[in-house]
Protein backbone atom coordinates (compact mmCIF):
# COMPACT_ATOMS: atom_id res chain seq x y z
CA UNK A 1 0.00 0.00 0.00
CA UNK A 2 1.34 3.41 -0.85
CA UNK A 3 0.49 6.98 0.04
CA UNK A 4 -1.97 8.57 -2.36
CA UNK A 5 -0.27 10.95 -4.80
CA UNK A 6 -1.66 14.41 -5.60
CA UNK A 7 -0.61 13.90 -9.19
CA UNK A 8 -4.23 13.50 -10.47
CA UNK A 9 -4.76 17.26 -10.12
CA UNK A 10 -1.79 18.05 -12.34
CA UNK A 11 -2.38 15.12 -14.64
CA UNK A 12 -5.97 16.20 -15.30
CA UNK A 13 -4.85 19.78 -16.02
CA UNK A 14 -2.18 18.33 -18.28
CA UNK A 15 -4.72 16.10 -20.00
CA UNK A 16 -7.24 18.91 -20.45
CA UNK A 17 -4.50 21.18 -21.79
CA UNK A 18 -3.28 18.47 -24.15
CA UNK A 19 -6.72 17.85 -25.53
CA UNK A 20 -7.49 21.56 -25.86
CA UNK A 21 -4.16 22.44 -27.47
CA UNK A 22 -4.35 19.49 -29.86
CA UNK A 23 -7.82 20.56 -30.94
CA UNK A 24 -7.32 24.28 -31.37
CA UNK A 25 -3.55 24.94 -31.08
CA UNK A 26 -2.70 24.48 -34.77
CA UNK A 27 -5.80 26.44 -35.81
CA UNK A 28 -4.81 29.31 -33.52
CA UNK A 29 -1.30 29.39 -34.98
CA UNK A 30 -2.66 29.48 -38.52
CA UNK A 31 -5.34 32.09 -37.81
CA UNK A 32 -3.35 34.49 -35.61
CA UNK A 33 0.09 33.86 -37.09
CA UNK A 34 -0.63 33.48 -40.80
CA UNK A 35 -4.19 33.99 -42.01
CA UNK A 36 -4.93 37.31 -40.28
CA UNK A 37 -1.55 39.03 -40.86
CA UNK A 38 -1.55 37.94 -44.52
CA UNK A 39 -5.20 38.87 -44.98
CA UNK A 40 -6.10 35.36 -46.12
CA UNK A 41 -9.72 34.35 -45.38
CA UNK A 42 -9.88 37.06 -42.68
CA UNK A 43 -9.58 40.80 -43.19
CA UNK A 44 -6.08 42.01 -42.24
CA UNK A 45 -7.59 44.11 -39.45
CA UNK A 46 -9.65 41.24 -38.03
CA UNK A 47 -7.58 41.26 -34.88
CA UNK A 48 -7.25 45.01 -34.46
CA UNK A 49 -7.51 46.44 -30.95
CA UNK A 50 -11.27 47.02 -30.83
CA UNK A 51 -11.99 43.49 -32.02
CA UNK A 52 -9.58 41.85 -29.62
CA UNK A 53 -10.91 44.04 -26.83
CA UNK A 54 -14.47 43.07 -27.62
CA UNK A 55 -13.48 39.41 -27.56
CA UNK A 56 -11.88 39.86 -24.14
CA UNK A 57 -14.97 41.66 -22.87
CA UNK A 58 -17.48 39.02 -23.87
CA UNK A 59 -17.89 36.31 -21.23
CA UNK A 60 -17.44 33.59 -23.84
CA UNK A 61 -14.27 35.24 -25.18
CA UNK A 62 -12.98 35.64 -21.64
CA UNK A 63 -13.53 31.97 -20.96
CA UNK A 64 -11.79 31.01 -24.16
CA UNK A 65 -8.78 33.24 -23.59
CA UNK A 66 -8.50 32.07 -19.99
CA UNK A 67 -8.51 28.42 -20.99
CA UNK A 68 -6.00 28.97 -23.80
CA UNK A 69 -3.51 30.70 -21.50
CA UNK A 70 -4.02 28.55 -18.45
CA UNK A 71 -4.49 25.04 -19.82
CA UNK A 72 -1.79 25.34 -22.48
CA UNK A 73 0.68 26.32 -19.77
CA UNK A 74 -0.40 23.57 -17.36
CA UNK A 75 0.08 21.12 -20.18
CA UNK A 76 3.50 22.48 -21.09
CA UNK A 77 4.72 22.69 -17.49
CA UNK A 78 3.79 19.11 -16.71
CA UNK A 79 5.31 17.85 -19.95
CA UNK A 80 8.55 19.74 -19.42
CA UNK A 81 8.81 18.57 -15.82
CA UNK A 82 8.43 14.93 -16.81
CA UNK A 83 10.66 15.29 -19.86
CA UNK A 84 13.46 16.47 -17.55
CA UNK A 85 13.07 13.17 -15.74
CA UNK A 86 13.07 11.28 -19.05
CA UNK A 87 16.35 12.93 -19.96
CA UNK A 88 17.82 11.68 -16.71
CA UNK A 89 17.77 15.09 -15.04
CA UNK A 90 16.39 14.23 -11.65
CA UNK A 91 14.24 17.27 -11.31
CA UNK A 92 13.87 18.41 -7.74
CA UNK A 93 11.94 21.08 -5.92
CA UNK A 94 13.23 23.98 -8.00
CA UNK A 95 12.20 22.43 -11.32
CA UNK A 96 8.85 21.52 -9.84
CA UNK A 97 8.34 25.04 -8.54
CA UNK A 98 9.18 26.55 -11.94
CA UNK A 99 7.23 24.04 -14.06
CA UNK A 100 4.07 24.30 -11.97
CA UNK A 101 4.61 27.79 -10.58
CA UNK A 102 4.59 29.46 -14.01
CA UNK A 103 1.21 27.99 -15.03
CA UNK A 104 -0.24 28.70 -11.59
CA UNK A 105 0.93 32.33 -11.72
CA UNK A 106 -0.21 32.70 -15.32
CA UNK A 107 -3.63 31.32 -14.40
CA UNK A 108 -4.06 33.93 -11.69
CA UNK A 109 -2.68 36.71 -13.90
CA UNK A 110 -4.87 35.75 -16.84
CA UNK A 111 -7.95 35.66 -14.64
CA UNK A 112 -7.07 39.02 -13.09
CA UNK A 113 -6.33 40.62 -16.45
CA UNK A 114 -9.53 39.31 -18.04
CA UNK A 115 -11.63 40.46 -15.13
CA UNK A 116 -10.00 43.90 -15.05
CA UNK A 117 -10.94 44.41 -18.72
CA UNK A 118 -14.53 44.31 -17.59
CA UNK A 119 -17.66 43.08 -19.29
CA UNK B 1 27.72 -28.76 -41.85
CA UNK B 2 25.49 -28.48 -44.89
CA UNK B 3 26.16 -26.03 -47.69
CA UNK B 4 23.30 -23.71 -46.71
CA UNK B 5 24.89 -23.11 -43.37
CA UNK B 6 26.24 -19.66 -42.78
CA UNK B 7 28.38 -18.33 -39.95
CA UNK B 8 27.11 -15.48 -37.80
CA UNK B 9 29.06 -13.69 -35.09
CA UNK B 10 27.22 -13.59 -31.80
CA UNK B 11 28.55 -11.17 -29.20
CA UNK B 12 27.41 -12.21 -25.75
CA UNK B 13 27.74 -10.05 -22.67
CA UNK B 14 29.37 -12.38 -20.14
CA UNK B 15 29.40 -11.89 -16.42
CA UNK B 16 30.92 -14.56 -14.25
CA UNK B 17 31.05 -13.05 -10.76
CA UNK B 18 33.96 -15.32 -9.74
CA UNK B 19 36.23 -14.02 -12.50
CA UNK B 20 34.74 -10.88 -14.05
CA UNK B 21 34.83 -7.61 -12.21
CA UNK B 22 32.18 -6.24 -14.57
CA UNK B 23 30.29 -7.64 -17.55
CA UNK B 24 32.53 -8.21 -20.62
CA UNK B 25 31.58 -9.01 -24.22
CA UNK B 26 32.71 -12.27 -25.80
CA UNK B 27 32.30 -13.09 -29.48
CA UNK B 28 31.43 -16.54 -30.81
CA UNK B 29 31.25 -17.67 -34.43
CA UNK B 30 28.09 -19.73 -34.80
CA UNK B 31 27.00 -21.72 -37.88
CA UNK B 32 23.30 -21.25 -38.47
CA UNK B 33 20.46 -22.01 -40.83
CA UNK B 34 17.58 -19.71 -41.71
CA UNK B 35 15.19 -21.39 -39.32
CA UNK B 36 17.39 -20.91 -36.26
CA UNK B 37 16.33 -18.61 -33.45
CA UNK B 38 18.70 -16.52 -31.37
CA UNK B 39 18.00 -18.98 -28.55
CA UNK B 40 19.20 -21.85 -30.72
CA UNK B 41 22.31 -19.83 -31.47
CA UNK B 42 22.98 -19.49 -27.77
CA UNK B 43 22.29 -23.16 -27.24
CA UNK B 44 24.86 -23.93 -29.94
CA UNK B 45 27.39 -21.86 -28.03
CA UNK B 46 26.67 -23.71 -24.80
CA UNK B 47 26.72 -27.16 -26.45
CA UNK B 48 29.77 -26.74 -28.68
CA UNK B 49 31.80 -23.65 -27.83
CA UNK B 50 31.54 -22.71 -24.15
CA UNK B 51 29.58 -24.81 -21.68
CA UNK B 52 29.84 -22.16 -18.96
CA UNK B 53 27.41 -19.78 -20.67
CA UNK B 54 24.34 -19.24 -18.50
CA UNK B 55 20.88 -18.20 -19.67
CA UNK B 56 17.24 -18.96 -18.88
CA UNK B 57 15.03 -20.77 -21.30
CA UNK B 58 12.33 -23.40 -21.36
CA UNK B 59 9.54 -23.67 -23.91
CA UNK B 60 11.19 -22.43 -27.14
CA UNK B 61 7.81 -21.15 -28.33
CA UNK B 62 7.18 -17.78 -26.70
CA UNK B 63 4.88 -18.90 -23.93
CA UNK B 64 7.10 -19.46 -20.88
CA UNK B 65 8.60 -15.98 -20.81
CA UNK B 66 12.05 -17.19 -19.70
CA UNK B 67 14.39 -16.21 -22.52
CA UNK B 68 13.95 -12.43 -22.52
CA UNK B 69 17.21 -10.66 -23.38
CA UNK B 70 18.51 -7.62 -25.19
CA UNK B 71 19.18 -8.41 -28.85
CA UNK B 72 21.06 -5.54 -30.48
CA UNK B 73 19.78 -3.36 -27.67
CA UNK B 74 16.11 -4.27 -28.08
CA UNK B 75 14.24 -6.38 -25.51
CA UNK B 76 13.27 -9.64 -27.25
CA UNK B 77 12.39 -13.22 -26.54
CA UNK B 78 15.41 -15.12 -27.89
CA UNK B 79 13.15 -17.95 -29.07
CA UNK B 80 10.99 -15.60 -31.12
CA UNK B 81 13.89 -13.75 -32.75
CA UNK B 82 15.75 -15.15 -35.74
CA UNK B 83 19.46 -15.05 -36.51
CA UNK B 84 18.71 -14.58 -40.22
CA UNK B 85 17.34 -11.12 -39.47
CA UNK B 86 20.75 -9.98 -38.20
CA UNK B 87 23.06 -11.78 -40.64
CA UNK B 88 25.54 -10.81 -42.09
CA UNK B 89 26.04 -8.38 -39.22
CA UNK B 90 27.20 -9.38 -35.81
CA UNK B 91 24.35 -9.73 -33.32
CA UNK B 92 24.83 -8.44 -29.78
CA UNK B 93 23.13 -10.25 -26.91
CA UNK B 94 22.94 -8.93 -23.36
CA UNK B 95 20.99 -9.58 -20.20
CA UNK B 96 17.68 -7.71 -19.95
CA UNK B 97 18.27 -4.02 -19.28
CA UNK B 98 17.29 -2.37 -15.97
CA UNK B 99 17.74 -5.56 -13.93
CA UNK B 100 20.79 -6.61 -11.92
CA UNK B 101 22.76 -9.38 -13.68
CA UNK B 102 23.12 -12.56 -11.69
CA UNK B 103 25.31 -14.34 -14.23
CA UNK B 104 25.78 -13.89 -18.00
CA UNK B 105 22.27 -13.54 -19.45
CA UNK B 106 20.49 -14.40 -16.20
CA UNK B 107 18.97 -11.43 -14.40
CA UNK B 108 17.78 -11.08 -10.81
CA UNK B 109 13.98 -10.97 -11.08
CA UNK B 110 13.24 -10.59 -7.34
CA UNK B 111 11.90 -7.06 -7.74
CA UNK B 112 9.41 -8.14 -10.39
CA UNK B 113 8.28 -11.17 -8.39
CA UNK B 114 7.79 -9.08 -5.26
CA UNK B 115 5.65 -6.58 -7.18
CA UNK B 116 3.71 -9.38 -8.84
CA UNK B 117 2.71 -10.74 -5.44
CA UNK B 118 1.84 -7.29 -4.18
CA UNK B 119 -0.99 -6.76 -6.69
CA UNK B 120 -2.65 -10.11 -5.86
CA UNK B 121 -2.67 -11.53 -9.40
CA UNK B 122 -5.59 -13.85 -8.93
CA UNK B 123 -9.35 -13.51 -8.93
CA UNK B 124 -10.73 -12.46 -5.57
CA UNK B 125 -14.43 -13.22 -6.06
CA UNK B 126 -16.95 -10.44 -5.62
CA UNK B 127 -19.24 -12.90 -3.87
CA UNK B 128 -18.23 -16.29 -2.61
CA UNK B 129 -20.10 -19.11 -4.33
CA UNK B 130 -20.49 -22.62 -3.06
CA UNK B 131 -19.90 -25.62 -5.32
CA UNK B 132 -23.67 -26.13 -5.50
CA UNK B 133 -24.16 -22.61 -6.81
CA UNK B 134 -21.97 -23.50 -9.77
CA UNK B 135 -19.34 -21.63 -11.73
CA UNK B 136 -18.82 -17.90 -12.10
CA UNK B 137 -20.51 -17.03 -15.37
CA UNK B 138 -19.04 -14.45 -17.70
CA UNK B 139 -20.29 -13.14 -21.04
CA UNK B 140 -18.03 -12.82 -24.11
CA UNK B 141 -18.34 -9.05 -23.79
CA UNK B 142 -17.10 -9.22 -20.20
CA UNK B 143 -14.21 -11.41 -21.33
CA UNK B 144 -13.26 -8.91 -24.06
CA UNK B 145 -12.67 -6.22 -21.47
CA UNK B 146 -9.59 -7.89 -19.98
CA UNK B 147 -8.64 -10.73 -22.34
CA UNK B 148 -5.62 -9.14 -24.04
CA UNK B 149 -4.10 -8.32 -20.64
CA UNK B 150 -4.35 -11.95 -19.61
CA UNK B 151 -1.86 -12.86 -22.36
CA UNK B 152 1.04 -11.57 -20.25
CA UNK B 153 3.72 -14.23 -19.74
CA UNK B 154 5.79 -12.27 -17.18
CA UNK B 155 8.77 -12.11 -19.53
CA UNK B 156 9.74 -8.63 -18.27
CA UNK B 157 10.60 -7.26 -21.73
CA UNK B 158 8.42 -4.25 -20.96
CA UNK B 159 10.51 -3.53 -17.86
CA UNK B 160 13.68 -3.60 -19.95
CA UNK B 161 11.94 -1.22 -22.37
CA UNK B 162 10.56 1.22 -19.79
CA UNK B 163 12.81 4.26 -19.33
CA UNK B 164 10.97 5.16 -16.14
CA UNK B 165 11.65 1.78 -14.57
CA UNK B 166 15.28 2.21 -15.62
CA UNK B 167 15.44 5.50 -13.73
CA UNK B 168 13.47 4.38 -10.71
CA UNK B 169 12.94 0.73 -9.94
CA UNK B 170 10.40 1.58 -7.24
CA UNK B 171 7.98 2.22 -10.13
CA UNK B 172 5.45 -0.61 -10.22
CA UNK B 173 6.04 -0.82 -13.97
CA UNK B 174 4.12 -1.68 -17.14
CA UNK B 175 3.66 -5.46 -16.92
CA UNK B 176 2.48 -5.48 -13.32
CA UNK B 177 0.02 -2.65 -13.93
CA UNK B 178 -1.29 -4.51 -17.00
CA UNK B 179 -1.80 -7.60 -14.81
CA UNK B 180 -3.42 -5.53 -12.08
CA UNK B 181 -5.79 -4.22 -14.73
CA UNK B 182 -6.42 -7.74 -15.99
CA UNK B 183 -7.88 -8.69 -12.59
CA UNK B 184 -9.56 -5.38 -11.82
CA UNK B 185 -11.34 -5.45 -15.17
CA UNK B 186 -12.57 -9.01 -14.66
CA UNK B 187 -16.32 -9.05 -13.95
CA UNK B 188 -15.84 -11.89 -11.46
CA UNK B 189 -13.30 -9.98 -9.37
CA UNK B 190 -14.15 -7.75 -6.43
CA UNK B 191 -10.77 -6.52 -5.18
CA UNK B 192 -10.32 -3.39 -7.28
CA UNK B 193 -10.37 -1.01 -4.31
CA UNK B 194 -7.62 -3.04 -2.65
CA UNK B 195 -5.41 -3.11 -5.75
CA UNK B 196 -5.94 0.57 -6.51
CA UNK B 197 -3.90 1.36 -3.41
CA UNK B 198 -0.85 -0.06 -5.16
CA UNK B 199 -1.14 2.36 -8.07
CA UNK B 200 -2.40 5.63 -6.60
CA UNK B 201 0.96 6.59 -5.08
CA UNK B 202 3.94 8.26 -6.70
CA UNK B 203 5.45 4.95 -7.77
CA UNK B 204 2.13 3.82 -9.23
CA UNK B 205 0.58 4.82 -12.55
CA UNK B 206 1.73 8.43 -12.40
CA UNK B 207 5.38 7.47 -12.58
CA UNK B 208 4.66 6.62 -16.23
CA UNK B 209 5.26 9.36 -18.78
CA UNK B 210 3.43 7.62 -21.62
CA UNK B 211 6.49 6.65 -23.65
CA UNK B 212 4.69 3.54 -24.95
CA UNK B 213 7.77 1.44 -25.72
CA UNK B 214 6.44 -1.25 -23.34
CA UNK B 215 3.56 -2.02 -25.68
CA UNK B 216 5.86 -2.01 -28.68
CA UNK B 217 8.19 -4.70 -27.31
CA UNK B 218 5.52 -6.97 -25.83
CA UNK B 219 5.83 -10.34 -27.59
CA UNK B 220 2.25 -11.30 -26.71
CA UNK B 221 0.37 -8.30 -28.03
CA UNK B 222 -0.48 -6.94 -24.59
CA UNK B 223 -0.80 -3.17 -24.41
CA UNK B 224 0.55 -2.22 -20.96
CA UNK B 225 0.69 1.46 -21.92
CA UNK B 226 -3.05 1.36 -22.40
CA UNK B 227 -3.58 -0.37 -19.05
CA UNK B 228 -1.49 2.32 -17.35
CA UNK B 229 -3.39 5.10 -19.09
CA UNK B 230 -6.79 3.65 -18.26
CA UNK B 231 -5.70 3.40 -14.65
CA UNK B 232 -4.41 6.97 -14.58
CA UNK B 233 -7.99 7.96 -15.36
CA UNK B 234 -9.34 5.57 -12.73
CA UNK B 235 -6.95 6.86 -10.07
CA UNK B 236 -7.80 10.46 -11.00
CA UNK B 237 -11.53 9.71 -10.76
CA UNK B 238 -11.00 7.98 -7.46
CA UNK B 239 -8.94 10.92 -6.21
CA UNK B 240 -11.90 13.27 -6.50
CA UNK B 241 -14.84 10.91 -6.13
CA UNK B 242 -13.58 9.50 -2.81
CA UNK B 243 -15.00 12.60 -1.13
CA UNK B 244 -18.55 11.97 -2.30
CA UNK B 245 -18.96 8.24 -2.41
CA UNK B 246 -19.51 5.90 0.54
CA UNK B 247 -16.38 4.22 1.81
CA UNK B 248 -15.61 0.91 0.14
CA UNK B 249 -13.77 -1.96 1.75
CA UNK B 250 -10.01 -1.47 1.60
CA UNK B 251 -10.23 2.27 1.05
CA UNK B 252 -7.60 4.47 2.50
CA UNK B 253 -7.13 8.17 2.85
Amino acid sequence: MSKRSNEPIFWLLFGAGGMFSALIGPALVIVTGLAVPLGVVFAPDALRYEHAHALAQHWLGKGFLFLVVSLFLWHAGHRIFHSLHDFGIHAGGVARAVCYGVPAAATVLAAAALLSIGF
Amino acid sequence: MSEQEKIIEIEVLRYRPEQDEKPVPQVFKVPFTDDMSVLQGIQYIKDWLDGTLSYRWSCRMAICGSCGMMVDGVPKLACKTFLRDYYPNRVRIEALAHFPIERDLVIVADDFIEKLQRIKPWIIPKEARTLEQGEYIQTPAELDVYEQFSSCINCMLCYAACPQYGLNDKFLGPGIIALLHRYNADSRDGAEAERMQEIHGHEGVFNCTAVGYCSEVCPKGVDPANAVNVNKTKVAQDYFLRFIRPKAKGDCE
